[in-house]
């Protein structure tokens, strides 16, 4: 009962969380209340018994994106932006279309009739270690050079570049500040 | 906590992300969307990992969740280039590939 009550409230601030990252108007907020999911699912996860999972959420997530995300928008943004990024004649087919889609899926999901799977085991991290130096190695390895090369890429992209005069935005909204 | 009430979950927060994909313009909100969504087909893997039996679903979140450092890492330093030589990151703006 108590276990079914955290998972309702971790999914509620899930959820609530989730629509304030994509209606903030302001994109410091957008970026904090995806931290905000990203903690509660570490939390979810928890719950679905991945100890392993929760941490790495934790670590990776909030430790390197959102602090990546954070200079991102903070070193891209300009004054005259702030609190226009929603495409206002986007909202409506959006919203539409989006909840078709949830429709759609929860009439398939409630319509099938899921096996009563038991809830296995927590798992502990030996298990997954073991898992990817045996038989997911070939994978691990894939994602190791997968990991190199967007290493290499950043570096790469970001580099100082000249890029000589200036040009002109396409068009611009407003002056310039 | 059945394994429905997870689905339904891990669907509604994925279609939040497609509501934010389509009406963000700004590239940084795109990449938060899109979070969003593998979030969910993460807490997808673990959920089957949890209510099936065994290791995979771990191992493939461990993968989404490296994925999706990669795609953020790359993924900005794209924005950040974009914004050094349009001064502006909207997505809208940004439809030529020459420089």
């Amino acid at each position: 009962m108590t276990g079914s009550l955290l998972f309702f409230a971790l999914a509620g601030s899930i959820l609530l969380a989730a629509v304030k990252v994509v209606a903030s108007r302001d994109l410091v907020h957008a970026v904090l209340w995806l931290g905000v999911v990203l903690v509660v699912t570490a939390g979810m996860f928890l719950m679905l018994g991945a100890p392993f999972l929760a941490g790495i959420q934790l670590l990776l997530y909030t430790g390197g994106v959102i602090t990546l995300m954070l200079f991102g928008v903070m070193l891209t943004r300009r004054h005259r932006e702030i609190g226009v990024e929603i495409d206002s004649s986007r909202r409506l087919p959006g919203a539409l279309g989006s909840a078709a889609l949830f429709g759609a899926m929860a009439a398939a999901i409630l319509r099938t009739d899921l096996p009563a799977w038991p809830a296995a085991a927590p798992l502990p991290a030996i298990e997954i270690g073991r898992a990817f130096l045996t038989d997911h190695l070939v994978a691990f390895e894939v994602l190791s050079i997968l990991l190199l090369a967007a290493m290499i890429g950043a570096i790469v992209l970001g580099r100082q570049r000249d890029f000589g005069d200036e040009p002109e935005p396409l068009y611009r909204r407003g002056g310039r500040p | 906590m059945t394994l429905q009430a997870l689905l339904l979950l891990t669907s509604g927060l994925f279609c939040i992300g497609i509501y934010g994909i389509v009406t963000r313009r700004n590239a940084i909100a795109l990449l938060l969307s899109a979070e969003l969504m593998i979030n969910a087909v993460t807490i997808n893997l673990v959920t089957f990992s949890r209510f099936g039996n065994g290791v995979t679903g771990q191992v493939f979140a461990v993968f989404t969740i490296a994925l999706t450092v990669a795609e953020v890492v790359v993924g900005l330093a794209i924005v950040i280039l974009l914004f050094r030589w349009r001064r502006e990151i909207a997505v809208d703006s940004a439809n030529e590939l020459r420089h």
